[in-house]
C-alpha cells in the first residue's frame, strides 16, 4: 500500500514537472507552476524559507520521500532501476555509505553556491538536471509532435494546434544532458541510487536529517530469518541484513522492501532503532562527467552561415513574384551579457539559477537559450536573433523557481531597462541601401528611438536613428526587426545591474 | 462500377444506363446534385459533364476571328516544390499545365494571355510549350511588352524583351501584343512616353504589326485615367485592335471609391464601346475577391442561384456586354477552369434585373474594409524579404470571416483573436511578416490597383501588435 501510493505520486509528479518544461502555451502553469518552487536547491537559492522548512520538515517526519516523489531525476532513476530489475532480478547488494565522496560534493556545492560559480551549480543540481534532459532532448520531440497536429488542424482550418519552432537551443547543453542521461541510465540500471546517495548534494543534505525522521522502515530482528531479500531490492543499497541495520541517510522511502520481506519483517513506523554502526568509508573514483567540447556559437554561426552570403540589397525588380532570401541574423559580440527583466542584476542571476533549463522552455519569443560561457555555462542569456523581449511577456519571471528571475508585471517589466541599444553606422539600411527605413524607431514600445537627417544641413538628407539611452529598456525590438543582415545596424548591450527608469 | 453491379451500382451509371434521362431527375434522387441551371435537359449529372461544343465565341472586328469568351490567363500558373542543392524551391508544375491547357482548349478556349514578367519571367515558357502541343492555328497568343525595370525600357531591351517572347513561346506571329500596364507608377503619363514613346517602341511596334508578325496591337490600362484617355484620343493614329481592362461588378462604379486614383470599369468600357474597340477583361474576379467573400454575400448569391458558384456570378457579369471580346481568368486549378467552363458553355448573359442584384451586392461589399489586392504578385520580389499578398490576403480573410475583432469587447474577441494570430503565422512566415516592412516605397509603383503598401504593412502590424499585447 505504502508502495503503490509512493508509485502513484511519483507518476503523477514527474508528469507534472516534465509538462512544466514541455508546455509552450503557459497552461500547465498556471496549474502546476508551484511543482518546480517546491525543487530543494531552486527554493534554497530563491531563498524561499517556507518551502525549505515544509521540506525539512518532511524529511524529518518521514525520511527522505523527496528523493521518492518529488525529485524529478531520482523518479527518473527509479523507472531506469524498474527497468533493470526487470532484466535481473533481486540485482542489488548492500554496500557501506561513501560518506567522504558525498560530503565532499557538498562541499564543493557549497563552496560553488558561495562563491557564485553557477556552471558548479548547474551541473550537480538534481533538478536542474532533469530540467536540461527535458528541454533539450524531449522538448524537440514534443515539438515535433505538436507540429504534426498543427498540420492536422490546419487542413481541417481549425486553430488548436500551432506551429511553433524547433530550435536545438545549446550543443552544450545538449550534450551535457546526454551525458547524464546515459550515465544516471547506466548507474540507475544497475545499481539503483547511486548517483542520489553519493554525488547528488540535496541527497546528502537530506541524509543528514533522515538519520532522524519520525518515521521509517524498521527490521523487527524476531521475525527476520536473515534471507537478505531485502538487501537484494533495496535501490539505496542501505540494508544489511546480516547486521539487521537499515542506513537512513541513504534510504530514499521507496517501501520496496516491506512488501518484498516474506516474513512481514519490515514496517515502517516511528519505532526508534537501535543505533545504526558507522559506516566505513571507502574510496571510490568519483564519476567524472564528460562536458561536451561543442561550442553553441559555432553551432549556432555554422548554420547562419550557409545563408550569410544572401544578399539582401534590393534586387532589381525585372519580373514579378518570387520571395527574396533571407539571411539569418548572427549573434553580435556583445561587451556585457543580457539577462531577462526581472533578474535584477547579472551578480543576482548568476548565483541564483541552477540552470533548469525552464525559463528556456517557456521563452515563446525565441529570446532565451543556455550560455556556452565556461562560468555561467547553461545558464540562460537573452539574445535577439529569433525574436525579441515583447512586452506583453513575463513569463520566464514567473516560472523560475530559483529567485534568479524574479516575478514581475508587465507594467514593471515596461521601465526596466535590462541594457540599451547601439547603433552601428556601417550597416544602417538607408545609408548603404539609399532607402527610407525606421522600422527600428517604428517599434520601439519607450519611443527611445528618434529619426533624424544624417546629414544635419540637408534637410531631405536619409534619415538615421539616435538611441536615448535613459529612455531604452533594452528589449530588442530595434536588432531583432532591423533589415539588415546577418549582423543588425542595431544591438543591445546587456547592462550588469538593471534600473527602473 | 462493373465489379459492384450488384450492392452499389453508381447512381450516375444507373440512371444513364436505363436511359431514363432528366425525366427522373424530378421523381427521385438526383435532384438535390443537379445543376440543371442550363443544361438540365441534356443530363441530370451536369458536375459530372461539361458540353465541349457550347463555348460562346465573340467576333474580332477586325479579323473577324472567333474568339472564346473564357480567355485564359497565365498569370496564376499551379507551382510545385521541387528540392535542389540549394534547398527547396518553387517550379512551375508543367505537367499540370499541359493538363489545364488541353482540357481548356478541348473545351472551346483558344485564348491564352501571358507575359514576360509572369511567374518569376516562368509563365511563357510553360506556356508556350503547353501551346506547342497543339496545332498553332487552334489558338490565339496574346503577350506584353512588360515595363518592370527600367533596365528593360530603351529600346534595345524592348525588342530583345518582344523576340525572346516568340522563342518562348514557339512562334513567328503574335496574335495579341499589348502594352504592359499602362498608367502604372507615380506619374502614368511620363511612364507611358518613356517606356513606349520617346525609345520609338511604339512606332516599332506598328511596323511590326504592318509586317504581320503582330495581328492585333493593344494595352493593359491600370491607374492614371488621363494615360488611357490620352492613348484613346491617339486612336485614330494607332488604330488599337483592342484594349484591356480590369472590369467586374465590384468596380463597375465603386473602383474610384475603394482607391480615388483608379476608375469605374463604367467609364472605361464606355468609352471603348463608343469607339468599337474590343474590350479584353481582366480581373473579372478581382484574384479571387469576388469568389472569396464574406459569409453573408455568399448567402445572398447562392439564394438567388443556389446550384451556381459564387464565381460564376462575376464570370457572366464580365462577359456579358456585347463589346467584350473575351474574359481572362488566371486559372490555377482544374476545378477553377471546369466551374469557368460551365459558366461560359454557353454564357447566359445577365438580364437588367440580374445586373442590379449585383450592383446592389456591390454596394454592400464595398461596405467591407477588404483590402483591394488581386494576389498578381507585382509587387514581389519585396527586396526585404516581406511576403506583401500573403499579409494582405490573411488579412481579407480575417476580415471576411469575422476575425478582425473592433476591440477587446468584441462579442467573438478571444476565438478571433486566435484565429488571425495563428493563422497569421501559419500563412507568412515570421521573417516575412509585415513587422519587417520598413517603408522603402520600391513596391507601390508596381501595384495596378494603387495600394500603398508600406502604409497596409504598417496598419496590419499595428494591428498584430495590438492582438497581441491585448491593447485592442
Amino acid at each position: 500500500m505504502l508502495k503503490k501510493t509512493r508509485q502513484a505520486l511519483a507518476i503523477l509528479s514527474i508528469i507534472m514537472v516534465t509538462l512544466l518544461f514541455l508546455d509552450f502555451t503557459g497552461t500547465v502553469h498556471t496549474w502546476f507552476g508551484w511543482m518546480a518552487k517546491i525543487q530543494f536547491l531552486p527554493a534554497l537559492l530563491a531563498l524561499n524559507f517556507g518551502v525549505l522548512a515544509g521540506l525539512i520538515i518532511l524529511t524529518l517526519l518521514l525520511g527522505r520521500v523527496y528523493c521518492s516523489v518529488i525529485c524529478p531525476l531520482g523518479i527518473m532513476q527509479d523507472g531506469f532501476g524498474w527497468l533493470g530489475r526487470k532484466a535481473k532480478r533481486n540485482r542489488y547488494a548492500y554496500s557501506p555509505a561513501k560518506n567522504a565522496l558525498r560530503y565532499f560534493m557538498l562541499t564543493v556545492m557549497a563552496a560553488a553556491i558561495i562563491g557564485g560559480i553557477g556552471s558548479v551549480v548547474a551541473l550537480l543540481a538534481p533538478y536542474s538536471a532533469y530540467g536540461r534532459i527535458v528541454q533539450s532532448m524531449l522538448a524537440p520531440a514534443w515539438a515535433w509532435g505538436n507540429n504534426m497536429l498543427a498540420q492536422w488542424a490546419e487542413s481541417h482550418n481549425s486553430y488548436a494546434f500551432y506551429t511553433i519552432d524547433i530550435w536545438l537551443k545549446g550543443g552544450i547543453t545538449l550534450g551535457v544532458a546526454t551525458v547524464t542521461l546515459i550515465a544516471l541510465a547506466i548507474l540507475a540500471w544497475r545499481n539503483g541510487r547511486t548517483y542520489c546517495n553519493t554525488i547528488c548534494p540535496v541527497g546528502t543534505v537530506l541524509g543528514l536529517l533522515s538519520r532522524y525522521s519520525l518515521f521509517r522502515p524498521v527490521i523487527d530482528t524476531t521475525k527476520c530469518n536473515g534471507c537478505g531479500l531485502c538487501a537484494r531490492n533495496c535501490k539505496a543499497a542501505c540494508i544489511d541484513s546480516k547486521e539487521h541495520a537499515i542506513d537512513y541517510s541513504r534510504c530514499v522511502a521507496c517501501m520496496d522492501c516491506i512488501g518484498k520481506c516474506h516474513q512481514g519483517a519490515i514496517s515502517y513506523t516511528r519505532l526508534r532503532p537501535a543505533k545504526t554502526s558507522a559506516a566505513n568509508t571507502a574510496q571510490t573514483g568519483a564519476t567524472a562527467k564528460a562536458t561536451a567540447d561543442e561550442s553553441r556559437r559555432q553551432f549556432l554561426t555554422a548554420t547562419a552561415a550557409l545563408t550569410a552570403t544572401a544578399a539582401l540589397k534590393a534586387q532589381e525588380k525585372t519580373v514579378d513574384g518570387g520571395l527574396a532570401a533571407i539571411a539569418d541574423k548572427k549573434i553580435p559580440a556583445r561587451r556585457t551579457r543580457i539577462v531577462p527583466p526581472g533578474a535584477a542584476s547579472i551578480n543576482n542571476f548568476t548565483s541564483h539559477c541552477t540552470a533548469c533549463q525552464l525559463c528556456v522552455s517557456v521563452c515563446p519569443n525565441g529570446v532565451l537559450r543556455p550560455s556556452a560561457d565556461l562560468a555561467t555555462l547553461m545558464q540562460p542569456e537573452s539574445s535577439y536573433e529569433r525574436g525579441y523581449c515583447r512586452p506583453e511577456c513575463t513569463k520566464c519571471s514567473e516560472v523560475c523557481p530559483a529567485g534568479a528571475i524574479r516575478p514581475i508585471t508587465k507594467a514593471e517589466k515596461s521601465s526596466i531597462q535590462i541594457g540599451h541599444a547601439v547603433w552601428i553606422k556601417a550597416n544602417c539600411v538607408p545609408l548603404t541601401d539609399g532607402v527610407e527605413c525606421g522600422n527600428c524607431a517604428r517599434h520601439c514600445p519607450t519611443g527611445a528611438i528618434t529619426m533624424i537627417a544624417s546629414d544635419p544641413d540637408v534637410e531631405n538628407s536619409p534619415k538615421i536613428p539616435i538611441v536615448n539611452t535613459e529612455r531604452c529598456i533594452g528589449c530588442g525590438a530595434c536588432e531583432n526587426l532591423c533589415p539588415a543582415r546577418p549582423f543588425s545596424a542595431i544591438y543591445v548591450e546587456g547592462h550588469e545591474n538593471h534600473r527602473v527608469i | 462500377m462493373d465489379k459492384n453491379d450488384n450492392k452499389s451500382i453508381d447512381r450516375r451509371g444507373f440512371l444513364k444506363r436505363l436511359g431514363f434521362g432528366a425525366s427522373i431527375a424530378g421523381l427521385s434522387l438526383a435532384g438535390c446534385e443537379s445543376a440543371g441551371r442550363r443544361i438540365a435537359g441534356d443530363s441530370i449529372t451536369s458536375s459530372g459533364d461539361i458540353p465541349t461544343d457550347k463555348m460562346t465565341y465573340r467576333t474580332n472586328p477586325k479579323t473577324g476571328e472567333k474568339v472564346s469568351i473564357l480567355g485564359y490567363g497565365c498569370m496564376r500558373w499551379p507551382t510545385k516544390t521541387v528540392s535542389t542543392p540549394d534547398g527547396n524551391t518553387e517550379e512551375i508544375d508543367q505537367e499540370t499545365v499541359n493538363r489545364l491547357v488541353d482540357t481548356a482548349i478541348a473545351h472551346g478556349v483558344n485564348y491564352f494571355d501571358t507575359s514576360p514578367a509572369y511567374c518569376k519571367g516562368l509563365s511563357e515558357r510553360a506556356t508556350g510549350i503547353a501551346l506547342s502541343r497543339h496545332p498553332r492555328e487552334t489558338y490565339y497568343i496574346a503577350t506584353k511588352l512588360s515595363n518592370f525595370a527600367p533596365s528593360t525600357w530603351s529600346r534595345e531591351a524592348s525588342i530583345a524583351m518582344y523576340r525572346n517572347s516568340f522563342k518562348e513561346l514557339q512562334t513567328d506571329y503574335i496574335d495579341y501584343l499589348l502594352l504592359h500596364g499602362v498608367g502604372m507608377g507615380d506619374d502614368g503619363m511620363k511612364a507611358y512616353e518613356d517606356r513606349y514613346i520617346n525609345n520609338g517602341v511604339l512606332d516599332f511596334l506598328l511596323a511590326e504589326r504592318e509586317a504581320g508578325r503582330i495581328r492585333n496591337l493593344g494595352f493593359s490600362y491600370h491607374g492614371d485615367v488621363a494615360v488611357f484617355d490620352h492613348l484613346l484620343a491617339e486612336h485614330d493614329k494607332y488604330k488599337w485592335d483592342f484594349v484591356q481592362i480590369q472590369l467586374n461588378y465590384l468596380d463597375w462604379k465603386h473602383a474610384k471609391e475603394i482607391n480615388p486614383r483608379n476608375t469605374d470599369a463604367e467609364y472605361l468600357y464606355g468609352e471603348l464601346a463608343k469607339r468599337g474597340i474590343p474590350a479584353v477583361i481582366m480581373e473579372p474576379l478581382l484574384g479571387g475577391r469576388l469568389s472569396n467573400v464574406p459569409d453573408h454575400v455568399v448567402t445572398r448569391l447562392k439564394q438567388r442561384a443556389p446550384e451556381s458558384s459564387v464565381a460564376s456570378w462575376a464570370f457572366r457579369f464580365a462577359g456579358t456586354p456585347e463589346g467584350v471580346l473575351t474574359v481572362l481568368s488566371g486559372m490555377t486549378y482544374m476545378e477553377h477552369l471546369e466551374d469557368n467552363l460551365r459558366t461560359y458553355s454557353p454564357l447566359i448573359p445577365l438580364t437588367e434585373e440580374e445586373k442590379q442584384y449585383l450592383y446592389d451586392t456591390a454596394d454592400l461589399m464595398v461596405q467591407y474594409p477588404i483590402i483591394p489586392c488581386n494576389d498578381c504578385k507585382y509587387c514581389m520580389p519585396c527586396p526585404y524579404g516581406l511576403d506583401i499578398p500573403a499579409i494582405l490576403l490573411h488579412y481579407n480573410k480575417c476580415i471576411n470571416e469575422g476575425n478582425v475583432p473592433a476591440s477587446s469587447q468584441s462579442e467573438n474577441y478571444r476565438e478571433a483573436r486566435r484565429a488571425f494570430l495563428i493563422g497569421y503565422d501559419r500563412s507568412v512566415p515570421k521573417l516575412r511578416q509585415a513587422d519587417h516592412c520598413i517603408g522603402c516605397n520600391q513596391c507601390s509603383p508596381h501595384c495596378p490597383q494603387n495600394i500603398d503598401i508600406p502604409a497596409q504593412m504598417q496598419r496590419i502590424d499595428g494591428f498584430v501588435e495590438k492582438l497581441k499585447q491585448e491593447t485592442l
